[in-house]
């Protein structure tokens, strides 16, 4: 079977992997965009777009991409224009990065493909790391970088307040990010993205983990300066924070870059917390539906709180961190660790 | 200790070292940073400008700059005659015209010791209190999307929109009703108005609640606004601060109740109040004065009696005797004076007003000073002002 034969071929399936997860990582974002849009709207009692590809104004975020690809490329005069150019890039390679661990569905165990496949096994992933969820966590917290290359280079003194906000604020919730999710590991016995999936076969993590999930949540919003905890982008007091001078695609990057955060978040939160591909009640559902089903669930509640809550003060979140969190956290891992050696 | 270090000498050798003398005695140098806030900036609703002196994100001084939109309201007043002033009137505080041009007509009739019939004066309440809620929605939604909840402001607008196509049916303006006419009105209201306005009024009490929900009975709303830029009663006082924000401060001044105009003496409201003077009290203040207003339009739509709306007999020219008048409204954001002042002519000698907003924005040194950046927005949110109102 010269199909099979193909995925014998490493390049030939490293390049099916890769295009499939690029492929996702541009309609991901779109979706969850496009979401919002609709979501955002009903809950305000108005339409949203609605004109855009006739139905429902479905191209509405294809239509904002042309745009911004159409403008033109403005770098102010007094920028550093290389940091300035290369800021997007710095601040969305991270998240697409991500993509390439998250396990979207189960092992493939019955097939003639398993067989050939190297130590990590085959499977609804892009590559199974032994440290998968380090490598996550290790990854997602470069974006900062580049947030604070483009404020700083910006030559805007909204934009340095902004990216100065976003590195205190990516420092103080990286802890409980790491600690929650050292909990995870510790349940699970490993830090392998698929095996911390597999092990929720029985029961997910988020039942013995409630509070580690709670702070999980809590600390990817303010990792991905969502409402309300959106202080970087505060656009009532210091307009767009380090997007301020940015237009066009540089622009369009960065928002990209927070439409594929939130569903990198929810896709490592739903791995840890929510059994990843593993189903319940319904049965014969694939897995990998699951999991996107998962990640469009949290997506969706990233967004009703955009509409509910107004935003904390940037104070007020470090508080909220070192007092409340980490110490939460910290008794998590404690509480696990017992669990773990008694039973 | 850094004064010993600085002319210290350095371990690097046995018993010697290097004499150095560290620059400002080994703290870091900072200076503060000076940021312009405005004249574009969306939290500053129109064209105020802020210029604030930064300590990091700790405002160490403020400094409104006002006059970007300065139209010479009261220059322009000389050389138009009073039916066109009554027009004028609407345009400097859009988000309360017909109480401005009820202020310039009840000061000319006052002049002209003019008769206004019973039904004008009611329908003239109504109105007014329509608008100070079309005012005070406004604010309750921008002053929510300021600090981040951006749902209340559709739900105002979404109140907004029933309100105002309300008022079009009667004065056939959203916005710039030019409704007044020096002696009475410009028309009736249209048949089936006070079902619709009464309709209106149980509608807005239901929807309320959902601001309640959202921005009131939230926690982070809370933690945002209490005690932020907190306003003595006192210091309120002497800065000449009027409306929603001297109630906020606990003084219960209202014109409406200590020099009634119009009938307000002959309708029940209360004027509420706040305890600590923080800018959660000041919402809070502005929340209960919808509710307030819409008491008193409930009451005028018991009330309003039958009749003309302008007096049969009205003079071609409208040509106040030689004089001054001094008018004052309890306007949507305060109490407005109008000081008129006729030679008998055509066109008043001067016509000068006393604005709420004017006075509300030249608090904003005293009430920005030592707070942090983010909470600029919770004040200036809560001060509730009018560009157009603050430069005339």
């Amino acid at each position: 079977m010269i199909f099979y034969e193909l995925f014998d071929n490493f390049w030939a399936v490293l390049g099916l992997k890769l295009g499939v997860l690029f492929i996702f990582f541009l309609t991901a974002p779109l979706l969850i965009g496009y979401t919002e849009h609709k979501v955002l709207a009903h809950m305000q009692a108005r339409l949203g777009p609605m004109e855009a590809g006739k139905f429902h104004g479905w191209a509405q975020l294809v239509a904002d991409g042309v745009k911004f690809i159409q403008k033109e490329d403005l770098i102010p005069r007094a920028a550093d224009k290389w940091v300035f150019s290369l800021a997007p890039a710095v601040v969305i390679v991270p998240v697409v990065v991500v993509f390439l661990v998250i396990p979207f569905g189960p092992a493939l165990v019955n097939s003639d493909v398993a067989a050939s496949c190297g130590a990590g096994g085959c499977g609804w992933w892009g590559e199974n790391l032994d440290v998968g969820i380090f490598f996550v966590l290790a990854v997602t917290s470069v974006s900062v970088i580049g947030m604070l290359m483009a404020g700083w280079a910006s030559a805007n003194k909204f934009s340095l307040i902004g990216a100065i906000r976003g590195a205190a604020q990516l420092i103080a919730y990286e802890l409980p990010l790491v600690l929650a999710a050292a909990a995870v590991a510790m349940q699970a016995g490993t830090l392998s993205l698929v095996g911390i999936a597999e092990g929720q076969q029985s029961m997910w993590y988020v039942v013995p983990q409630f509070a580690g999930f709670a702070i999980f949540i809590t600390a990817s919003l303010a990792e991905l300066s969502r409402p309300p905890f959106d202080m970087p982008i505060a656009d009532s007091e210091i307009i767009f924070g380090h997007m301020t001078e940015y237009s066009g695609i540089r622009f369009g990057l960065f928002l990209l870059s927070e439409y594929a955060g939130i569903v990198s978040l929810s896709a490592v939160a739903t791995v840890l917390y929510l059994g990843g591909w593993h189903g319940f009640i319904i049965p014969g559902i694939p897995g990998p539906l699951w999991t996107l089903a998962k990640i469009g669930a949290l997506g969706f509640f990233v967004i009703w709180l955009r509409a509910t809550y107004p935003r904390l003060r940037e104070d007020q979140l470090q508080k909220l961190s070192w007092k409340y969190l980490i110490p939460i956290a910290l008794l998590n891992i404690l509480l696990t660790g017992i669990f773990k050696v008694v039973f | 200790m850094p004064s010993e270090r600085s002319a210290g000498v350095l371990p690097g050798g046995p018993g010697e070292g290097v004499q150095v003398v560290i620059a400002g005695e080994g703290e870091l140098a900072t200076q503060e940073m000076t940021l312009s806030i405005g004249p574009q900036h969306p939290s500053t609703h129109g064209v105020l400008r802020v210029v604030l002196g930064l300590d990091g994100e700790r405002i160490a001084s403020a400094i409104p700059v006002i006059g970007y939109m300065h139209r010479a309201f009261d220059k322009l007043a000389e050389a138009r005659d009073y039916r066109q002033i009554i027009a004028l009137s609407n345009r400097h505080d859009w988000l309360s015209a017909f109480g401005n041009e009820l202020g310039i007509t009840l000061a000319v009739e006052r002049l002209m010791e003019l008769e206004v019939p019973e039904r004008a004066q009611w329908i003239r309440m109504l109105v007014a209190e329509w608008n100070r809620v079309l005012n005070h929605l406004m604010f309750l939604g921008s002053f929510g999307l300021e600090l981040g909840a951006m749902t209340p402001m559709f739900y105002a607008f979404r109140e907004r929109e029933d309100i105002q196509h309300l008022l079009e049916a009667a004065t056939g303006g959203r916005m710039h009703f030019t409704y007044n006419r020096v002696g009475g009105l410009k028309e009736d209201l249209p048949r089936g108005f006070l079902k619709e306005s009464s309709d209106l009024v149980r509608k807005i009490r239901h929807r309320l609640l959902d601001y309640e929900g959202l921005l009131l009975g939230n926690e982070i709303f809370k933690k945002r606004t209490v005690s932020i830029g907190v306003l003595p009663g006192e210091i309120a006082k002497s800065y000449g601060v009027t409306g929603p924000i001297l109630q906020a401060s606990g003084v219960a001044e209202d014109s409406r109740k200590t020099e009634p105009y119009l009938h307000y003496d002959q309708v029940e409201f209360e004027v509420p109040t706040g305890a600590h003077g923080d800018s959660f009290d000041r919402f809070l203040v502005l929340y209960r004065r919808i509710e307030e207003s819409l008491k008193i339009i409930e009451q005028v739509h018991d009330k309003l009696p039958a009749g003309p709306i302008i007096p049969a007999k009205m003079p071609k020219n409208i040509k106040p005797p030689e004089g001054w008048t001094y008018v004052r409204t309890e306007n949507s954001l305060g109490e407005t004076g109008y000081y008129l002042v006729s030679r008998g002519g055509k066109e008043p000698w001067r016509l000068k007003m006393r604005t709420p907003s004017f006075h509300n924005v030249s608090m904003i040194p005293y009430l920005l000073e030592g707070v942090l950046l983010p909470d600029l927005i919770a004040v200036l949110g809560s001060v509730f002002f009018v560009v157009g109102d603050v430069d005339r």
